[in-house]
């Protein structure tokens, strides 16, 4: 049984701001920061001075690689116009802002600071895919890369043995992706905001106009399956399984419990927090499962005292389709081997009674990778604030919902549940 | 079976020699491979060396047609992918490889299970890719 845990004093999310997320060649990190900064400081209710800030907790993967520039804290300060405030980088892979958000909470919780700025940013568009590729295959285990695996590749893996234990196939893979084009359809931050119809229908434009072969695709399945539309990037994990390369910056504003309504009147209060570490791919003991996202989960529905059927919604890591499967059934939102069954029987839509990655999730929000994990975070505030416009979740009871962030193959996994009161 | 310190170097070093070789725990039992120095169980050091027979079934695959740029210096790109894997050793633990001699083209026809063999001494230079593990059909 996992320790109970408990803060020291409640923490609060009262503001939150993201730049679009997308390919920039215009953009680096300092321009996409401060253009989150500015949507979150614009976001707060009752209005808030950045130079009330104390301190900064900011999430980098991969730029002293792809921009060979390191020491991003003090770096964003300066730009921010906020010396001589602290702030400190966290890297966890893909999970690295939220990890920034549990050490800003921890911060408050202590009684050392009341009021810290959590961002996240990552800019990768200006690599070639296989220089992406090897930049995020940093995360992996070294005996992983000597083996030849990519991230697409672990995943890949990890499908063919989830398929093989429990009779899944890729078709089912398609329903994940399907229904994050669907939601991202309303969300005017993603970077693929079409769904698989609208993206089939332009195609076909584009073939007449051209005067070229017209596609005919009788479904969206028959376009996944298409390997000229939908080529494959690590068998079984196709270009539609993939999230995106990506750039992009998110921003969220903590505060200490007893000051939460002096900056508005709906703060968003954290229930639960765990984090939790994994085994390398060769080394885990089930290929269908990370432990790391189960050990987290546990974790933080003890010290939340509340069980998977609490959570109303969830954004979960998908950095490839198998992953989000994966992940609703180690959070416990689905028994291990039918989280496939659920996508498909529509219980993760946004209509349906447990919806999953609202946003439109990492596939088409986009996964500029630093930043997802403050970016998931967001989109449970928005929703638990009802204020998620076109893909808002019906409000009635809304109350608890949560967010899953994974690093690197499930190294490390964070979850981190949200409250209305 | 040898002196050298149970780590990833000295593991790199017997492949080339032809040796798989994994450790296992004095106090446990449990056997590692790539070799451990530290028992993850036990939190004790006393390993010792013990060779594993190369064979194993397939456990999980994939076929990457994007690969690293090592990868792609070695011919290997979106018309000739190549196939990595988790192994299961016959003697229980699992390893990372890289599987020749199936058709990464049509991943189809490779199935979970499948008996495989390591190649191993046949690896001339002791880079990277040379030191990681490779297995065929049986």
């Amino acid at each position: 049984m996992t320790k109970k845990r408990k803060l020291g004093r409640g923490v609060a999310m009262v503001g939150a701001g993201m730049s679009p997320f997308g390919m920039f060649a215009d953009r680096d990190s300092k321009d996409l920061v401060i253009e989150a900064f500015r949507e979150m400081v614009n976001s707060v209710d009752k209005g808030f001075e950045p130079n009330d800030l104390d301190a900064l907790y900011l999430g980098n993967f991969t730029n002293d690689f792809f921009v060979q520039q390191s020491h991003w804290g003090a770096i964003l300060v300066d730009a921010l116009g906020l010396v001589p405030k602290p702030a400190t980088r966290t890297e966890g892979a893909c999970a690295s802002s939220a990890l920034a958000f549990r050490e800003a909470v921890f911060a408050i919780a202590s009684g050392f600071y009341d009021i810290v700025l959590v961002g996240g940013f990552e800019q990768m568009s200006k690599q070639s895919t296989e220089q992406v590729a090897e930049g995020l295959a940093l995360a992996a285990s070294p005996h992983e890369r000597q083996a030849g695996f990519t991230f697409p590749g672990v995943f890949g893996a990890i499908a063919t043995a989830y398929f093989d234990r429990y009779g899944a196939s890729r078709e089912h893979l398609m329903n994940v992706t399907i229904k994050s084009h669907d939601n991202a359809r309303f969300n005017p931050k993603a970077q693929h905001q079409r769904s698989i119809r609208e993206i089939m229908a332009s195609r076909v434009e584009k073939a007449t106009s051209k005067g070229a072969a017209i596609p005919s695709w009788k479904d969206e399945k028959e376009f996944l399956a298409d390997p000229k539309a939908n080529p494959v990037v690590a068998w079984p994990m196709h270009l539609f399984d993939c999230s995106p390369i990506s750039d992009g910056a998110a921003c969220l504003l903590l505060v200490g419990e007893e000051i939460a309504t002096s900056f508005t009147d709906t703060p968003i209060y954290v229930r639960g927090l765990g984090q939790a570490s994994g085994r390398s791919l060769h080394a885990a003991e089930d290929l269908t499962s990370l432990e790391a996202t189960r050990s987290a989960a546990d974790e933080a529905y003890q010290m939340a005292d509340l069980s998977p059927g609490d959570i109303q919604f969830a954004e979960v890591h998908d950095c490839f389709s198998i992953a989000e499967i994966l992940s609703i059934e180690d959070l416990g939102f689905f028994a291990p081997g039918t989280g496939f069954k659920a996508v498909e029987e529509g219980l993760t839509r946004l209509d349906g009674p447990k919806p999953i990655n609202t946003s439109g999730g990492l596939k088409c929000k986009g996964h500029p990778v630093g930043a997802t994990g403050a970016a998931q975070l967001i989109e449970v505030w928005q929703q638990l604030r009802v204020t998620a416009d076109r893909r808002q979740i019906p409000a009635g009871d809304l109350r608890f919902g949560a967010a899953q962030s994974m690093g690197g193959t499930g190294g490390t996994c964070t979850f981190t549940i949200l409250e209305r009161r | 079976m040898t002196d050298h310190a149970i780590n990833d170097h000295t593991f790199a070093m017997l492949l080339q020699q032809g040796k798989l070789q994994g450790s296992k725990c004095t106090a446990c039992d449990a056997v590692f491979v790539p070799p451990r120095s530290l028992c993850p169980n036990c939190h004790q050091a006393d390993m010792r060396w013990v060779l594993m027979a190369g064979t194993g079934r397939l456990l999980a695959f994939t076929c990457i047609s994007i690969g690293p740029p090592w990868m792609v210096a070695q011919g290997y790109d979106r018309d000739h992918p190549y196939c990595s894997a988790a192994v299961e050793l016959d003697e229980g633990p699992r390893v990372v490889a890289r599987i020749e001699g199936v058709d990464a083209e049509h991943p189809e026809s490779i199935q979970l299970g499948m008996r495989l063999v390591a190649q191993l001494g046949e690896r001339g230079e002791s880079d990277d890719a040379s030191a990681s593990l490779v297995f065929t059909p049986a």
